[in-house]
């Protein structure tokens, strides 16, 4: 079985990103695997899951979803090898710091050598990113510029947007992927989905086609 | 008025005719832009003199300024046609001198109105996610509204606000008065961390509140079943239009028109008898088929609206834009519990219909990708077409009444 955990959907849901889970569950499902997609919520026990999902979320809720996930198992489970999508706020969650409300700079979970501080202006508009060879599409809306430590990998280099810093988006280590894109990436990115659950399951997974292959191809297209 | 909001006003209302003549759109925020350019405070001068009522919020300004004017009674200026920011305000102003007005207001720009207008009554409806692409975040909304509503005025002013809707009560609580309104409110994900402390707001019920004190305040208007209470005074709402959502426009409607001296009783009457509010919820006519359009454009109202949908098979259509008017991002699709459509086969229309077609086939619901108009069938029953912003625009102007 596939368990799928959406982390603080309350709090991390603020662009449509729990339904990354959907995704996810739904593909799994399709070739045969028995998935399930659950939710954790703020002041609830970290329960155990093959992947966790971190979404973005505003500066208030953001702060209390890192303060929340910093006393919860959360840290030890991933700092253990369980697999993590983390989008926009999430992404800066993860890092050693990060900037809300004005240039204030917090802590974040230290799980990744990143560190976040505020641009001088949002990133709002469509993005998409060059992943070894392959496109990746979505919308970024954040005032966050990433600066990436040393030996961290980026997720994506830039073709159309900032990301984290007009270079590259996100980052990408043995058990995470982390980048700026909502969409939700993973229905907008149905071969990351794939790459995701191939990763968790350990599977070589049968092809699936479906309308949202199509949605990528036009996505594909009209971003650029 | 000085000589140059009279130019001014003359400009507004000769752009406006002129665009009108030249079929040009509704011809309101052209000439409104133009009148603004000439006198900056032209909003300001032409309130002098007139009552009032600013309706603001994300989900339901249209319908329940519409609500207003009809529960007020007699002759009321207002802008019907949703042009809700300055431009608009000016033009409908302009064109109608009646004593009594009110306005639709765009959120972002309600502080900026209030402080023009010198309005007697302020609707705070709801806050929840809508064009996060322009907006950004729902809480700075808030933040703006009460540093709007929380400083002294020289003028009585009346806040009609959301009891149930914790960003909207963080708003207005700051406000000298303020009329708390217990209406039916469902969508609640962008009010779960305490916009005071950011702590956990707890739901239970029809209470909410947060460790730190934040509370669901006191009501002086209820409504959660058939009758409609107002300061105590008891009416039966029985509206024409469909939706929970629009018996709380209406029971925050009347709690605005009472507070303006209007008798309840007579207003009432009056906002029950609203059949349709620009084209939302009426029947068209679109190449022998009839269409029942809704307006839906961000999760809260797209959530609303599903729920007016019958379980029978009927034939629903939905259609998606993501222009800059509808937000550019239509990520929100999956904040929507498209689910409940599980059942019917549905159309997917609009420029992003293959964003919309993904979403349906995740949620195991049954699609068609509507690449040409020609191939939509032509059923019996009247189809329900749910619609975002720019797509309901399209559908309106080609079907006819």
């Amino acid at each position: 079985m596939i368990r799928i955990c959406v982390v603080y959907r309350e709090l991390l849901g603020t662009y449509g990103d729990a339904g990354n889970a959907l995704v996810l569950a739904e593909r799994a499902r399709r070739r045969g695997f028995d998935a399930r997609a659950t939710s954790v919520a703020p002041g609830d026990e970290m329960p155990d899951a093959d992947v966790y999902l971190l979404g973005g979320g505003e500066d208030g809720p953001q702060r209390l979803a890192c303060d929340l996930l910093r006393a919860s198992s959360f840290v030890s489970r991933v700092a253990g090898g369980a697999h993590v999508v983390a989008v926009c706020a999430g992404l800066q969650i993860l890092g050693r710091r990060f900037s809300v409300e004005g240039d204030e700079q917090y802590a974040g979970l230290g799980l990744v050598d990143v560190v976040t501080r505020r641009g001088e202006r949002r990133s709002v508009g469509e993005m998409a990113s060059d992943v070894g060879g392959r496109r990746l599409v979505g919308f970024e809306n954040h005032g966050g510029v990433s600066e990436l430590g040393d030996g961290v990998e980026p997720f994506g280099r830039m073709l159309v947007g900032r990301g984290n810093d007009g270079v590259v988006d996100g980052y990408r280590t043995a058990n995470i992927w982390a980048t700026y894109a909502h969409g939700p990436v993973l229905a907008m990115n149905p071969w990351l989905a794939d790459e995701v659950l191939a990763r968790i399951t350990g599977a070589a997974l049968s092809p699936l086609t479906s309308v949202a292959d199509r949605l990528y191809e036009e996505r594909c297209s009209s971003i650029r | 008025m000085t000589m140059r909001d009279r130019v001014a006003r003359a400009a507004t209302l000769g752009v406006n005719l002129v665009s009108r003549l030249l079929g040009r759109g509704s011809g309101t925020v052209i000439g409104g832009r133009m009148g603004l350019q000439i006198a900056p405070r032209l909003l300001e001068s032409l309130s002098i003199g007139r009552t009032i009522a600013l309706v603001s919020g994300t989900n339901g300004k249209t319908t329940t300024t519409s609500m207003v004017a009809a529960g007020w009674g007699g002759a009321v200026a207002t802008n019907q046609t949703g042009a809700n920011m300055p431009a608009g305000h000016v033009a409908a102003l302009c064109a109608d001198a009646s004593e009594r007005a009110v306005l639709e207001v765009d959120e972002a720009w309600l502080a900026s109105v209030l402080e023009a207008s010198h309005a007697r009554v302020v609707i705070l409806l709801n806050l929840s996610r809508d064009q996060l692409d322009r907006a950004n975040e729902v809480r700075q909304m808030a933040e703006r509204w009460r540093a709007a509503l929380g400083v002294e005025r020289q003028w009585p002013l009346s806040v009609v606000a959301n009891a149930n809707d914790p960003l909207v009560v963080f708003a207005a609580r700051e406000s000298h008065r303020v009329l708390w309104c217990d209406v039916p409110t469902t969508w609640l994900a962008d009010a779960m961390s305490c916009p005071v402390c950011t702590g956990v707001v707890h739901f239970e019920g029809r209470e909410w509140w947060c460790t730190c004190g934040f509370k669901k305040p006191d009501p002086i208007t209820t409504s959660l079943d058939e009758a409609l209470h107002v300061a105590g005074e008891a009416v039966a709402l029985d509206l024409a239009i469909p939706g929970e959502f629009n018996r709380a426009n209406a029971a925050m409607a009347l709690s605005a028109v009472h507070e303006l001296g209007e008798p309840l009783e007579r207003a009432v009457e009056r906002v029950n008898a609203l059949s349709s509010v620009a084209g939302r919820f009426s029947l068209r006519h679109w190449r022998g088929r009839d269409l029942r359009l809704l307006l839906a454009k961000n999760p809260a109202g797209f959530t609303a609206m599903l729920s007016t949908v019958p379980a029978d098979k009927s034939e629903v259509w939905v259609a998606i834009n993501a222009r800059i008017a509808d937000g550019r991002d239509p990520s929100w699709l999956y904040d929507v519990g498209f689910e409940s459509l599980r059942g019917h086969r549905v159309r997917c229309l609009g420029e992003r219909r293959l964003d919309l077609a993904t979403r349906l086939e995740y949620a195991g619901v049954d699609y068609v990708v509507v690449d040409d108009d020609s191939e939509l069938a032509t059923p019996d029953a009247p189809v329900l077409l749910l619609a975002n912003y720019t797509a309901f625009a399209d559908w309106l102007a080609r079907s006819e009444s």
